[in-house]
């Protein structure tokens, strides 16, 4: 005679308890860590020593190895959260919650160093540091949403209830963010076309496009290994605080 | 649709009895107005150039401090609770709350900007637009609002947080609005932009109350 055991639940069911998805994907930390370490590698390589200088730019084309990753995970990382938003808000699942806090001060960072090392390379190329033209406009405005976003979760006390209503702002947001982007780009652009990603294909030869992609899964592994970590910090932070309460009520009931 | 306009009606007697929290907000519009020269100098030249911008800004930032009535005194004292037990589509109640919120807090800005119009040296064509393009830009401003607003309405100090949130998503309508004005170089291109600031705001207001209404019922355990 076997024993009927409880029959075997999907991963998307077990990974809604906090600390099974810790222990599920604790696993994954370490080989995310070397892949992105590894690609870094290959990356600032190819980026400082296997790379042309810019017949135009010189050296500091190199700083383009920083700063196009960074800008594409400063829209990545806010489609991440918008994602997480609706796993808050249509499936309710608990990780959503701590995938979208996670994300937010990940993606600000990673606007920050845009703006950051667009304007380092703005300054030799273009002349100045800052210029009101549409896409630094706009990664701007991104920057203030994230911001925003970061001040909500840090106004609620109540993280459950705060997660559904930072879900309804993200998506609002989400709606908006093409909406700010047309408007910006009518206003005003300097900013050179999109030229990566194009119908007829990239328009910069292979010599630098190699270094780029390299960079580009790089900075994106480097996030998601990050972004597993913090939501991990944010599961065992969840986890102290009702400890905390717990103890708190037993010593007031004691 | 009684219950539609009962609820604007109810508004608008709160508003107009409860003090002079409306005239108070016009006073900070033209302050704001009169605060522009001494900053920038008397030129009327230079002000009648920066007028356009300045009354834009000047609405822009009396609208965000506005905001914060919308909900939180109707969510203190319970009336929230109640108006989610009607008949109405709760969706609905804050759509009539929206526009009684533009009504007192947008028209009488409206009413009161001939007074910056001749602060500011601006001639007769330029204030014709600027009231249109205010008129059809507002409503989005009241509606994107709200969405903030009610965001914060759980928040206890959620006084502050609204604004920062809300203004970098009002960022098309500024941008729209000036440019419905259109006084810089350039072809121009106040046409469009006033059709697109149109475009905004009727979009705005056709999915806000719902985006509002949402974020009020999930804010609620």
């Amino acid at each position: 005679m076997t024993i009927e055991t409880a029959p075997k639940q999907s991963w998307w069911n077990r990974i809604a308890h906090p600390g099974q998805f810790v222990a599920m994907t604790q696993r994954l930390l370490w080989p995310l860590t070397i892949i992105t370490a590894l690609l870094f590698v290959v990356g600032l390589w190819f980026a400082f020593f296997n790379s042309p200088e810019d017949y135009q730019m010189g050296d500091t084309v190199r700083i383009m190895y920083v700063h196009v990753p960074s800008a594409w995970l400063s829209q990545f990382v806010y489609a991440v959260m918008a994602v997480s938003a609706l796993g808050t808000l249509v499936w309710r699942h608990p990780m959503a919650d701590v995938s979208m806090k996670a994300a937010a001060p990940l993606g600000a960072t990673f606007t920050v160093l845009a703006l950051f090392t667009g304007s380092l390379w703005g300054r030799p190329t273009w002349g100045t540091f800052w210029e009101w033209d549409g896409r630094m406009t706009s990664t701007l405005v991104l920057l203030f949403i994230y911001l925003g976003i970061i001040a909500l979760w840090r106004a609620f006390d109540d993280q459950l209830r705060a997660a559904r209503v930072i879900a309804v702002f993200t998506l609002v947001g989400a709606v908006n963010i093409p909406i700010i982007k047309f408007s910006v780009d009518w206003w005003s652009t300097l900013h050179q076309p999109a030229s990566v990603f194009r119908a007829d294909g990239p328009t910069m030869p292979g010599s630098i496009l190699t270094p780029l992609f390299v960079m580009f899964f790089a900075f994106t592994f480097l996030f998601l290994t990050l972004h597993l970590k913090a939501m991990h910090t944010e599961v065992r932070r969840r986890k102290l605080m009702a400890l905390e309460r717990q103890a708190v009520q037993a010593g007031v009931s004691a | 649709m009684t219950g539609f306009l009962a609820v604007i009606g109810r508004e608008l007697h709160l508003a107009l009895r409860g003090g002079g929290d409306v005239l108070t907000l016009v006073l900070f519009f033209v302050i704001i107005g009169v605060v522009v020269p001494f900053a920038v100098g008397p030129d009327q030249a230079l002000l009648a150039r920066l007028a356009p911008g300045v009354v834009w800004i000047a609405a822009f930032l009396a609208m965000l401090l506005g905001l914060d009535r919308l909900f939180r005194a109707d969510n203190e004292d319970g009336t929230l609770i109640l108006l989610r037990q009607a008949d109405l589509p709760f969706a609905a109640i804050v759509a009539a709350k929206v526009m009684a919120h533009w009504l007192v807090s947008a028209l009488p800005l409206i009413v009161a900007s001939p007074m910056l119009a001749v602060l500011l040296a601006m001639d007769l064509e330029a204030f014709g637009r600027t009231v249109l393009s205010l008129l059809v830009g507002t409503p989005a401003l009241a509606a994107f609002g709200a969405v903030g607003a009610a965001i914060t309405v759980s928040i206890r100090r959620g006084g502050l947080i609204a604004p920062v949130l809300i203004a970098p998503l009002c960022v098309p309508v500024l941008i729209f609005g000036v440019g419905a004005i259109a006084t810089g170089p350039g072809p121009d291109q106040s046409g469009p932009a006033l059709l697109f600031l149109a475009a905004l705001s009727l979009m705005a207001l056709a999915l806000a109350p719902f985006a509002a209404a949402f974020a009020i019922t999930s804010g609620e355990d």
